[in-house]
């Protein structure tokens, strides 16, 4: 298919990701796909396409891009000041580029991860049932690499949704990035945290390392000791958090082992995992104890938000 | 007369909101390996779960939150793992050559008191078993490994192991995919390629499977 964009600057770490490939995991494989889930859907819905559909992920800054045919855009998740052609862009909204005209930012003002839709969605390579890009395997996406300089971004199917520009998603439906406050339910091993632990792990402020990356952040201020003996390997997830030897928690993000033996002390709710995703090195974070049923709740408060995207 | 069975407890433990870890067990055992990866499915087929992973001794479960809670799909597991375990089908024999000359190989020999051609026969010796695929593609975790040669893992993990490396730790034994940072003990090297990305699944072992490892000669 023809090209739509094409990259001018690809930014510090530019990736084709989509819903990741969850059945890949029993084969090893991690599930991968865009690490804020909400900001990518939004800005499928927006664009008029399905949330399984290609977007790209920038990170800590913006893309450059050119227009080389009509199509409707989305920017979501992390302010990183768009413009077009100059002028200040709207995030959370859909936006006609020409021919020719120019996306590009200023600069991260909040968040580390931003999102751009376009409408009938990026094509990409499909490895193992999803486009995304996958960095360990070099599979999926731009042929498994982040985008380059010069790269030629095509549609995967012509739109079907009539385009409509200027659709929005309100400010307050969006979630809470700037409070870096993750809810998360007590872990399988939290019993294997001394007294003193497991009231940091709920309770004292850490901040994301340089360590971070869509694998995982390792956290730094505080050290949790665990005891027992070592773990058998077992199947791990998104948002958990593991407690190596050394003490410093990791938490795991989308392109996590699919497989470890570490006590895991706690696992951040789904609704969190979007927040988790806008944390950049030296932000704070804390742990907010959560249940199931509150996970339930705040699911609900995401899908109805994105409920009212959907085209009518 | 053998022992009858015992019928096996799973517990149930949450893991967020959309997964729970249900474990079997805490022993690194066949049968209850086999009872994992039965388990794991068995839970595939059911509508509420979207993937069931067989650890060593537990199933990881990622169901839908809209169809399923903890509580549902744990008394379902229970249910599940209480049911005698069909008779497990033998997994395919892989019979991998290893060029025994890895960085370790001399300190492992000394760790636990054997030559290093023991330390060899000790690892070719049994027909392994791949208890479960995972950690980064195409890794499998093998074992379980001659007592003789049980170690911890090193102190300090190598920043990048090569991809190739025949490797041990504590009671198991595994081939490196693809360069990645690691703790265990690197013994040999395999050019047997574990990770294809080409093929659906994109790994050579499967769970249940087993590996044999013999002896080659450093390639001429």
């Amino acid at each position: 298919m023809t090209s739509v964009l094409r990259v001018i600057e690809p930014g510090l770490l530019t990736t084709i990701q989509d819903l990741g490939r969850p059945a890949a995991i029993a084969a090893g494989v991690p599930p991968g796909g865009a690490m804020d889930r909400f900001a990518h859907r939004a800005a499928n819905l927006l664009a008029g396409n399905s949330p399984h559909d290609a977007t790209l992920e920038c990170t800590m800054n913006g893309a450059q891009l050119v227009a080389e045919a009509p199509c409707l855009v989305a920017i979501t998740g992390a302010d990183f000041q768009p413009r077009i052609n100059g002028a200040a862009a709207p995030t959370w909204t859909s936006m006609f580029l020409g021919r020719g005209d120019r996306l590009s930012f200023d600069g991260r003002r909040t968040g580390a991860r931003a999102y751009i839709a376009v409408g009938g969605g990026f094509e990409g390579d499909r490895w193992l049932g999803s486009r995304s890009t996958s960095l360990i395997a070099a599979r999926g996406g731009m042929h498994g690499r982040p985008l380059a300089k010069g790269d030629e971004l095509s549609l995967a199917a012509e739109r079907s949704a009539p385009a409509v520009a200027g659709r929005h998603l309100p400010p307050g439906l969006r979630p809470a990035y700037s409070g870096h406050a993750l809810h998360a339910m007590p872990g399988p091993h939290v019993r294997r945290l001394d007294a003193e632990s497991r009231k940091l792990l709920f309770a004292a402020e850490f901040a994301v390392s340089r360590e971070a990356d869509r694998m995982g952040y390792r956290l730094e201020g505080h050290r949790l000791a665990t005891s027992g003996d070592e773990l058998l390997s077992f199947g791990l997830v998104a948002g958990a958090v593991q407690v190596p030897r050394s003490g410093q928690p990791i938490l795991l993000m989308a392109d996590h082992q699919t497989a470890g033996g570490y006590p895991v002390v706690a696992v951040v709710i789904s609704a969190s995992m979007p927040i988790a995703a806008q944390l950049a090195p030296g932000d704070a974070v804390r742990f907010i104890q959560a249940t199931a049923a509150e996970a339930s709740r705040r699911r609900l408060t995401l899908s109805s938000a994105l409920a009212t995207l959907s085209a009518p | 007369m053998p022992p009858p069975r015992s019928i096996q407890k799973a517990r149930i433990h949450p893991l967020g909101d959309t997964a729970l870890l249900a474990e079997l067990g805490s022993r690194l055992d066949t049968a209850l390996n086999t009872r994992a990866i039965g388990l794991a499915a068995a839970l595939r087929k059911r509508r509420d779960v979207r993937q069931a992973v067989a650890g060593y001794s537990s199933v990881t479960v990622h169901f839908d939150p809209d169809q399923a809670t903890h509580e549902s799909l744990g008394a379902a597991i229970k249910r599940l793992a209480a049911k005698r375990p069909k008779m497990a089908v033998p997994g395919r024999l892989h019979r991998i050559p290893v060029v025994y000359d890895g960085p370790d190989l001399d300190d492992v020999a000394r760790a636990v008191g054997l030559s290093v051609e023991a330390v060899v026969e000790a690892h070719t010796r049994p027909i392994y078993r791949v208890f479960l695929v995972g950690f980064v593609p195409g890794w499998a975790y093998l074992g379980p490994l001659p007592e003789e040669l049980e170690l911890p893992r090193r102190h300090v993990p190598r920043t990048r192991v090569p991809a190739g490396s025949v490797a041990i730790a504590a009671r198991q034994t595994g081939i490196y995919p693809l360069p990645v940072p690691g703790g265990w003990h690197l013994i040999g090297r395999s050019s047997v390629k574990l990770f294809l990305p080409d093929s659906d699944p994109p790994c050579l072992f499967r769970a249940g499977d087993r590996v044999k490892f013999f002896s080659a000669r450093r390639a001429p």
